[in-house]
C-alpha cells in the first residue's frame, strides 16, 4: 500500500537529534523499536509519543523504527511526521506540540534589531538555549543552511520549534525559501506566532507583496489579528536598485537588510574586509530604509573566531546608519550590542533632551528647549530612542531619572 | 549476597554494613566520624635485604613481582598519573596472568578507559575486584553485576586516608617513574613519558610492603628532585615504554567552544568576582575541562582589569594556569597534577609550582589539610538535585561511569561552585533526587547552569554577596522546573536488582552511598 518513509539524523556524533523509519502497514496495530541514548530515562515515554503521534497523523498500523540521540519532544514529533509525510505524501494530519506558555508574547515594529541570530531550520540542538544569549532576534532559517533534501522535514522542525522554544523574549523571525517553495513555508510558521518573516533574494515589490498576500490570507484563515511583519534582504544588484520599491511594498514592512556573499558574487566580484566593493549597495540599503521609514540592517560577520574583527565592521556598519547585523554564533551578540550602543556624550545630550522634553509636556508647553535652545521634534524623537537604546545596551539604568538627574 | 545487611545511613541512603567480608561505618553526617586507633604500618624492612651498590634492578615486571613475593589474593597497586596513555597497569596484570596468580584486589588510584583490558582478567579470575574508581568500560562491567567482589569508591584523600588507616593494605605497589635511578628515586619530570608529579603514589611508596618503580628512562643516581624516594623502594625494573605520551599530557588543553558552555564559564567568573571572592591574596582550584578551563580565562581577565593577585591556585595545572603563574597574577601554584606540556615545563622549571600530593591536599584523617583553605573551587557533577546534593560517579541511567578523584575532597572549600549545563541532550541534570549520592547538599553552595545561577539557601551570605549585581540568580527548583518543561519531565529512575555492586565512601572512610546492580533489558 505505502513505502517507507524516513527523516532525522543517526550516528555516533548525532546528539539531540533522532532517526525515524516508519512504514505504514494495512494491519496489526503500531510497533516500535527503539534504540535511544536515555532509554532509561525516556524510552518508555518515546514509545508512547510515537504510538500516540501516530494516532494523530490517522497511521494506525506501522511499523517504527526510532535510532534516539537524545531528542527533545518537539524533535521527535517533527522527525515522525516528516517520516510519515515522506511515506504518506498527501498525509493530511499534523502533528503539533502543544504551545508552551513561554512562546506566546508579541513584538513591535519598531523594536531594536541590532543582533539577529541565525539557527539553521534543521538542527534544533542550536535552537533550545539560543534565546539565553540575549540576541534582540533569533531567525529560524529553511532557506540557505538547510540542504535541498531537507527542506520539508525542516519545516516540521522550525514549526515545532516555534510551538514550543522558550526564545526569552527574542523577535521571532523565520526566513522563509524564494517562492514559490517560501509561499508554502508560510503555512508551516504564520500561524505560530512568528514575528518577522524574511524574505531572502528579494528583488522587487511583487516578492514582497506575494509573501505579504499569502501570509495575510493564512492569518484570516486562522483569525488571527496580530501582524506578522516582513524583512526583505536584498542580495543582488536588481534588489538595491529597488530597494526603496521595495521597503515601500507593504506597510508590514519593518526592516530591509543587505545580504553581501550573494550581492557580491552578483556584481562579479569578491567580498573583501575592507568592502569597498559594496559601500555603495550598503548606503542604497540605508537611504532607501530611511526613505521608507524601516530599519536599514546589515549583513552577517562570518569569521567567529575573529571579534575584532566584528567589533570593527560593527563599527562601520553604525557609522554608515545601520540599525543591527546579522550573527551566526551568539558569542557574537554581545560585541555587535556593544558596538551599537551610543557613546556617552551622546547619552548624557539625550538624557537632557528627554528631561527637557518630559519638563515641557508637563507644564502643557507645545515648545521644547534646552538652554536658549529651541529643539525640534525629530530630534527628541532621536533622543528618545537613544535613552532606549543606551538602557538596552545596559549602559544606561531603567531608573536613571531618579539616580541622580541631569549631571550624573 | 542473599543475606546483606543493610542500614540507613545519615543522609537517607541504605547501605551495607560490610562491604568484602569487612565490617563498615555507615556515613554519619559532615564532620561527625571520629577516628580511633593508630595509623597503619609496613612490615619493618632491613638494609640487610638491599644491595649496598644500590642498585635494585631487575629484568622485567614479572621478575619483580616474583621477586615482591606475589600471592593469590594479594593487593596490587597502581596510580594514574599516565591517565590514558598507560602501559604499566596493564603490564602488570598480564604478567600475573602469566604468573597464574588468581584473586588480587587492584587498588589503582584512578582507571582510563585504556585500561578495559582488565575486565578479562575479572573474567579469568586474575583479579577479583576494583577498589578505585571504575571508569567507562570497567564502570559498566561493574553495574552490570560482573565483578565477584564488591566496587569500593574513594577519593584521591580518601585513598590516602584507607591506606594511612589500615582500611586497605596494599602488599605490592607498582609505580611508573618517567625517570627514575637504580636505586629507586623517580620523578615525573623529564623522560619521554614526563608526566609531572608522581603524588598519587605517595601513600603506596609509604606503606605498600613491597614496592617496584618501573621506568623507561633509567638514569644514573641520584634521580633529582626524588618526588618518590629510593629508600622506600624494593625493586626498579624497566619497559621499553611506560607510555603513550600523546595520551597522558595533551599539546594544548583546549577550551571550550560550546556557547552554552562559555556562558557558564563567564557567569562563574562573574560570580566569583562580583561576591568579591576575587580580591587580592584569594585562592582559587579548578579542573582541566572544557568549562573550567574557559573559567580560569574568564577569571584571569577580571583579574588583570581589577589589578588583583592570587595568592595560590591548585592544579591541576594547564598552560593557563602556567601563564598566570608567569604573569604574576598568582604567586604559587600547588599542583595535583599536570594535564599538558606547559604545566610539565613549569613544574621543572619554577620553584612556585609546587607538587603536592593527596596526603597534603585532601587527608580527612590529618592534622587539616589544603582544601577548606581555598576560597573557591570550581567542580564538575553529572546530576545535582534540589537540595544540593551531587553525584559525580553514576549517570542518570545508573551506570557507573567515573571516579570521584578530589572531587569530594575539594568541597571543604570556602565556596563549592558547579558550573554545569542543565540538561545533557534530553537529560536533565537537576533532578528530584541524585542516582548516587558523592557529596551533601550542605557542602555545595553554588549550581551555575546556562539558565542562571542557583545559590543555596544555606548561604545568605553568598545571596546578599550578589544582590545587585546582576548575574540571573535562580532558585533551583524553578530552573529544574524550566528544563523538566522541555524535556517532557523528570526522568524515569534505573531498572536495578537489590545486589551492591560498589559503595561510596565519604572522605572520613565511612560509606555515603551504594550503587546496585543495574537490570538487563
Amino acid at each position: 500500500m505505502s513505502r517507507v518513509g524516513q527523516a532525522g539524523r543517526k550516528g555516533d556524533r548525532v546528539r539531540s537529534d533522532c532517526w525515524i523509519s516508519v512504514e505504514p502497514r494495512d494491519s496489526g496495530g503500531v510497533s516500535v523499536t527503539l534504540s535511544s541514548i536515555v532509554d532509561a530515562m525516556y524510552g518508555d515515554a518515546i514509545e508512547k509519543d510515537v504510538v500516540d503521534g501516530l494516532a494523530t497523523l490517522g497511521v494506525p498500523h506501522a511499523a517504527v523504527e526510532v535510532v534516539d540521540s537524545g531528542a527533545l519532544p518537539f524533535v521527535i514529533a517533527a522527525r515522525l511526521e516528516a517520516a510519515v509525510r515522506r511515506a504518506i505524501p498527501d498525509l493530511s494530519g499534523e502533528l503539533l506540540p502543544d504551545a508552551l506558555e513561554w512562546t506566546k508574547y508579541g513584538t513591535t515594529r519598531d523594536k531594536f534589531r541590532r543582533s539577529r541570530l541565525y539557527l539553521p531550520g534543521d538542527q534544533a540542538k542550536l535552537m533550545i538555549n539560543a534565546g539565553l544569549h540575549g540576541p534582540d532576534a533569533v531567525i529560524l532559517d529553511l532557506e540557505d543552511s538547510v540542504a535541498q533534501s531537507e527542506k520539508d522535514a525542516a519545516r516540521c522542525v522550525v514549526r515545532n520549534a516555534l510551538l514550543t522554544v522558550d526564545f526569552h523574549g527574542a523577535e521571532r523571525m523565520v526566513r522563509i525559501n524564494q517562492a514559490p517553495v517560501g509561499l508554502d513555508d508560510l503555512e508551516f510558521v504564520v500561524p505560530y506566532n512568528v514575528h518577522v518573516i524574511l524574505i531572502p533574494k528579494c528583488e522587487g515589490a511583487e516578492h514582497v507583496t506575494a509573501v505579504d498576500e499569502r501570509t495575510k490570507a493564512i492569518l484570516e484563515d486562522r483569525g488571527i489579528d496580530t501582524p506578522v511583519y516582513l524583512m526583505p534582504i536584498v542580495e543582488s544588484a536588481l534588489g538595491c536598485l529597488r530597494a526603496y520599491e521595495i521597503a515601500t511594498a507593504s506597510p508590514n514592512v519593518v526592516a530591509l537588510a543587505i545580504g553581501l556573499e550573494d550581492y557580491t558574487a552578483d556584481i562579479g566580484t569578491q567580498r573583501t574586509n575592507e568592502g569597498r566593493e559594496s559601500f555603495w549597495a550598503r548606503s542604497q540599503v540605508v537611504n532607501a530604509a530611511r526613505a521608507a521609514g524601516v530599519q536599514p540592517i546589515d549583513t552577517v560577520f562570518s569569521d567567529v573566531a575573529d571579534s575584532e574583527g566584528l567589533m570593527a565592521s560593527v563599527l562601520e556598519a553604525k557609522s554608515l546608519g545601520f540599525d543591527g547585523k546579522g550573527c551566526i554564533h551568539p558569542r557574537q551578540i554581545e560585541v555587535i550590542h556593544r558596538g551599537f550602543a551610543p557613546a556617552d556624550a551622546e547619552v548624557e545630550r539625550a538624557k537632557r533632551i528627554v528631561l527637557a522634553f518630559e519638563k515641557a509636556e508637563a507644564e502643557g508647553l507645545g515648545v521644547v528647549s534646552l538652554g536658549s535652545k529651541m529643539i525640534d521634534p525629530p530630534v527628541v524623537k532621536r533622543a528618545l530612542r537613544t535613552v532606549e537604546l543606551a538602557t538596552a545596551s545596559g549602559i544606561l539604568a531603567e531608573d536613571w531619572r531618579e539616580a541622580g538627574g541631569e549631571d550624573a | 549476597m542473599p543475606d546483606e545487611k543493610l542500614t540507613r545511613n545519615a543522609a537517607g541512603r541504605m547501605v551495607p554494613t560490610e562491604v568484602n567480608g569487612k565490617e563498615v561505618i555507615p556515613y554519619k553526617g559532615v564532620a561527625t566520624h571520629r577516628p580511633t586507633g593508630v595509623r597503619a604500618a609496613p612490615s619493618v624492612a632491613t638494609c640487610i635485604d638491599s644491595p649496598d651498590s644500590g642498585d635494585k634492578t631487575g629484568p622485567d615486571i614479572k621478575a619483580a613481582l616474583k621477586a615482591a613475593g606475589i600471592r593469590d589474593g594479594m593487593t596490587v597497586s597502581t596510580h594514574h598519573h599516565l591517565r590514558n596513555g598507560d602501559f604499566v597497569a596493564n603490564a602488570v596484570f598480564a604478567a600475573a596472568a602469566e604468573l597464574g596468580v588468581k584473586d588480587l584486589m587492584w587498588f589503582p588510584s584512578a582507571s582510563f578507559p585504556c585500561q578495559a583490558g582488565m575486565i578479562e582478567h575479572m573474567e579469568n579470575g586474575v583479579i577479583h575486584h576494583i577498589e578505585g574508581s571504575m571508569n567507562g568500560p570497567l564502570g559498566e562491567h561493574c553495574s552490570y553485576g560482573k565483578m565477584k567482589g564488591v566496587g569500593v569508591l574513594r577519593s584521591h584523600g580518601g585513598r590516602y586516608r584507607a591506606v594511612q588507616d589500615g582500611d586497605v593494605h596494599i602488599d605490592i605497589a607498582v609505580i611508573a617513574g618517567p625517570t627514575a635511578d637504580p636505586f629507586g628515586n623517580a620523578h615525573g619530570l623529564t623522560g619521554p613519558t614526563a608526566c609531572g608529579l608522581l603524588g598519587f603514589a605517595l601513600a603506596d611508596s609509604q606503606y605498600a610492603d613491597k614496592v617496584i618503580v618501573v621506568t623507561d628512562n633509567l638514569i644514573d643516581f641520584p634521580c633529582i628532585p626524588w618526588q618518590i624516594q629510593g629508600n622506600y623502594v624494593d625493586f626498579v625494573t624497566t619497559m621499553e615504554s611506560i607510555g603513550d605520551s600523546s595520551k597522558i599530557v595533551s599539546g594544548t588543553t583546549q577550551i571550550t567552544k560550546s556557547p552554552d558552555r562559555l556562558r557558564i564559564a563567564e557567569m562563574t567568573a562573574r560570580f566569583v568576582r562580583d561576591t568579591g571572592i576575587m580580591r587580592d591574596g584569594f585562592s582559587f582550584q579548578c579542573g582541566a575541562g572544557g568549562t573550567a578551563l574557559s573559567f580560569a580565562i574568564f577569571l584571569m581577565e577580571m583579574m588583570r582589569e581589577a589589578n588583583v593577585k592570587a595568592r595560590f591556585v591548585r592544579g591541576g595545572s594547564t598552560q593557563y594556569l602556567t601563564a598566570m603563574l608567569e604573569e604574576g597574577l598568582t604567586d604559587y601554584i600547588l599542583d595535583g597534577q599536570t594535564f599538558d606540556l606547559e604545566g610539565v615545563r613549569s613544574m621543572r622549571e619554577n620553584p612556585n609550582h609546587v607538587n603536592t600530593s593527596p596526603f597534603t591536599s585532601y587527608n580527612y584523617h590529618g592534622k587539616g589539610n589544603f582544601a577548606p583553605m581555598l576560597d573557591c573551587v570550581v567542580l564538575g557533577a553529572t546530576e545535582v538535585d534540589v537540595n544540593f546534593n551531587a553525584n559525580v560517579v553514576t549517570h542518570s541511567d545508573g551506570k557507573l561511569l567515573h571516579g570521584i578523584g578530589g572531587w569530594q575532597n575539594c568541597l571543604a572549600s570556602k565556596c563549592t561552585i558547579l558550573p554545569i549545563p542543565s540538561f545533557r541532550n534530553r537529560i536533565p541534570v537537576l533532578v528530584d533526587e541524585v542516582t548516587t549520592l558523592c557529596g551533601p547538599g550542605e557542602l555545595i553552595d553554588v549550581v551555575v547552569t546556562e539558565r542562571g545561577l542557583a545559590i543555596n539557601p544555606r548561604r545568605e551570605d553568598l545571596l546578599s554577596a550578589v544582590a545587585g549585581s546582576g548575574l540571573p540568580v535562580r532558585p533551583i527548583e524553578e530552573i529544574k522546573a524550566e528544563v523538566e518543561a522541555f524535556c517532557g519531565g523528570p526522568p524515569a529512575k534505573p531498572d536495578c536488582e537489590d545486589r551492591v555492586v560498589a559503595v561510596i565512601e565519604w572522605v572520613d572512610g565511612t560509606v555515603i552511598d551504594a550503587v546496585r546492580q543495574l537490570k538487563v533489558k
